[in-house]
């Protein structure tokens, strides 16, 4: 007895012409997509390379030892560097860093050791994230009509406070992230040895997670170092010498914005120079703290 | 009654545990009563560090309510109609936002144009094609993108892009798409193209390494699963992934947009800085985000004050709604996913 299916399917034929077209096509759109991936990467990091070589051209070749220890020139006198603007830069990152590293650890301290799946720190994260997209310019007519405007005059203060505010929500998020790295299982042995809540968010938990965090508050630092836009109507800008913190100071990338757009030659340069020795000086700051932070610091994540 | 008889019955009948009710407490009790419970402090611990998280929210209120009592003037003068009319004229005082907004949405939508489908080139090479080896230093050289300050960006394009778009770009273009219309105009080398080409170079690494955090949270599962149906590569990328991952990215893209649209300091470089509404995009433009930067420190009279602060709180209301937006967008797809700052 022989078994005879009513209805057997024909074999699928994959050497029909239709199929070998299909083939073909979804074959050729494979490579095709691969090869503009592969251009877009490549069309991505044409500029990056094209921006830093040429900053790094432009910057060496206008460097030199005027440019760490001068003022600016007047206009039409050759020389002159920007020693008070790297100064200005200093003090206006290190007021900014007082007001904004306390503050924003302890909000990302709060976000993960108290408040984890309530609504206020649900609220708080997603405000933080929101605030930090928001323009920095508007921070700067923010912390102008508060503080310059009763003030009647710019301060090193007031650009402080401006980029403090800035740095505020993305060491928060970083805090609260690293610290959610950070095993329960430690926080319960110093809970279990009678240590006190606040005792262990302090020694055990932050100080477990200390490198993630001096991570995220460099990177916070390195983010609002380049800041222009806020320092424009609070910090303003000077050509001179300045440490008091109630007046104009000078500050690195206003110093640049102001010479890039000027139309000498002379200062152009200088503003080449001064945007290498931006992005050197933020580049050191950050790779110079997370070496001493890594060192003889209990890593995080075990 | 037998109940409550009971009770005093079976503590009489142990004597020992009263005993030792009597004597001396243990040195570690001892230690513990003298040393208090420590909740005062953990009380007040905690209360500060909620003083702290809860400034975020002051902040934001702050911002928001002093922008609107420093911008009432010019609220009250112009009303709604601040942001449908094109005068802009600081002498006669007579203030519209028109050419602003238009500026910033063409030059944010122009960068977005170009950002979007290189962000996604890159984000699909790092996290489907790339050699082991190679997926490290490129994604450390797109990171690297978005570390360089803006003003730097800025001074890079008013010295090397404005040459190119005016002597070989902008000629080009006109030769082959200037049929369109877009493309019309005297070619200064400024203009609204030049500053939508630099905010899409500067919000590509923002896009791109989201995309590719996204794409990354994308279980392999459904990779294996579309690859052993018989999928060529793409069609894996195009099914398993991006189709999963569709709305972070939509979500990422709007964080590029909610960028490129409070850029300030590389678009005022290179935009030109002329508040008219033109076709072409060879031609001069202005953002909101550059008008304020320019004329906020030169401002005279109260209503010219308001009229710019209330520019930056147009920029602020829409900028945190476009971020909220593309937030809960973000959220939503890499909930599950191991987090990674942004």
């Amino acid at each position: 007895m022989s078994y005879q299916p009513i209805h057997q399917p024909p074999p699928m034929d994959f050497r029909s012409k239709s199929m070998r077209l299909n083939t073909l096509r979804r074959s050729v759109m494979n490579h095709l997509i691969t090869a503009l991936s592969i251009l877009a990467t490549l069309l991505v990091i044409a500029p990056l390379v094209a921006i830093l070589a040429y900053l790094i051209y432009k910057g060496a070749s206008s460097l030199n030892l005027a440019f760490f220890t001068h003022i600016p020139a007047p206009v039409g006198e050759p020389g002159g560097g920007m020693a008070n603007s790297i100064v200005g830069s200093g003090i206006i990152l290190g007021l900014s860093s007082l007001m904004g590293v306390p503050i924003g650890i302890a909000a990302g301290v709060y976000l993960a050791e108290f408040g984890r799946g309530t609504l206020l720190a649900n609220a708080v994260r997603f405000t933080a994230d929101v605030l930090n997209g928001v323009p920095s310019i508007v921070m700067g007519i923010a912390i102008y009509s508060l503080v310059v405007m009763q003030q009647k005059h710019f301060s090193a203060l007031a650009g402080g406070v401006a980029l403090a505010i800035m740095m505020v929500p993305t060491i928060t998020r970083t805090t609260e992230e690293m610290l959610a790295t950070v095993p329960h299982a430690i926080r319960e042995a110093a809970l279990g040895l009678g240590v006190p809540k606040w005792r262990t968010a302090i020694s055990v938990s932050l100080r477990t997670a200390s490198p993630g965090i001096i991570t995220g508050c460099m990177l916070a630092f390195a983010r609002v170092a380049g800041e222009t836009a806020p320092l424009l109507f609070t910090a303003f800008g000077n050509q001179f010498w300045s440490f008091k913190l109630n007046e104009p100071i000078a500050a690195l990338p206003l110093q640049i914005f102001v010479y890039a757009i000027s139309p000498y030659d002379e200062w152009h340069r200088l503003a080449w120079a001064g945007a290498l020795v931006l992005i050197v000086l933020i580049m050191v700051s950050v790779t110079l703290v997370r070496i001493v932070a890594n060192r003889g610091v209990l890593k995080g994540a075990s | 009654m037998q109940t409550s008889n009971l009770a005093p019955a079976v503590f009489v009948a142990d004597p020992h545990a009263v005993q030792i009710r009597t004597v001396e407490p243990s040195p570690v009790r001892a230690f513990l009563n003298a040393r208090g419970s420590g909740k005062l402090a953990d009380g007040s611990f905690a209360a500060v560090m909620m003083l702290c998280a809860c400034s975020i929210f002051a902040i934001v209120l702050f911002i928001f309510s002093i922008l609107i009592l420093r911008s009432k003037l010019s609220l009250v003068a112009f009303g709604w109609k601040f942001f449908t009319r094109q005068a802009w004229d600081p002498v006669s005082g007579d203030f519209g936002a028109l050419p602003f907004i238009y500026g910033t949405l063409a030059t944010s939508f122009l960068a977005l144009l170009i950002a979007v489908p290189l962000a996604l080139g890159v984000a699909v090479f790092l996290t489907e094609l790339c050699p082991k080896p190679l997926r490290g230093p490129i994604s450390f050289l797109t990171e690297l993108l978005a570390a360089i300050p803006s003003v730097v960006y800025g001074l890079w394009a008013v010295f090397v892009l404005v040459p190119l778009m005016r002597d070989v770009l902008g000629p080009f273009l006109y030769k082959t798409l200037g049929w369109t219309g877009f493309f019309e105009g005297t070619n200064f080398g400024v203009g609204m193209l030049t500053a939508g080409i630099i905010l899409a170079i500067m919000i590509l690494p923002i896009i791109s390494s989201l995309t590719r955090d996204i794409m990354t949270a994308v279980p392999n599962s459904q990779r294996e699963g579309v690859l052993a149906l018989g999928a060529t590569r793409w069609e894996m990328i195009r099914i398993g992934v991006l189709r999963n991952s569709r709305i972070g990215i939509v979500g990422a893209i709007m964080l590029g947009l909610g960028r490129a649209l409070g850029e300030t300091m590389a678009v005022t470089m290179v935009i030109g800085n002329h508040p008219e509404i033109n076709k072409s995009l060879f031609a001069p433009g202005y953002t909101l985000a550059s008008v304020i930067a320019n004329e906020f420190s030169e401002a005279t009279g109260d209503l010219y004050l308001s009229a710019l602060i209330e520019i930056g709180l147009a920029l602020f209301l829409v900028t945190i709604v476009v971020n909220a937006i593309a937030r809960l967008m973000v959220w939503a797809v890499t909930r599950g996913a191991p987090a990674r700052v942004a």
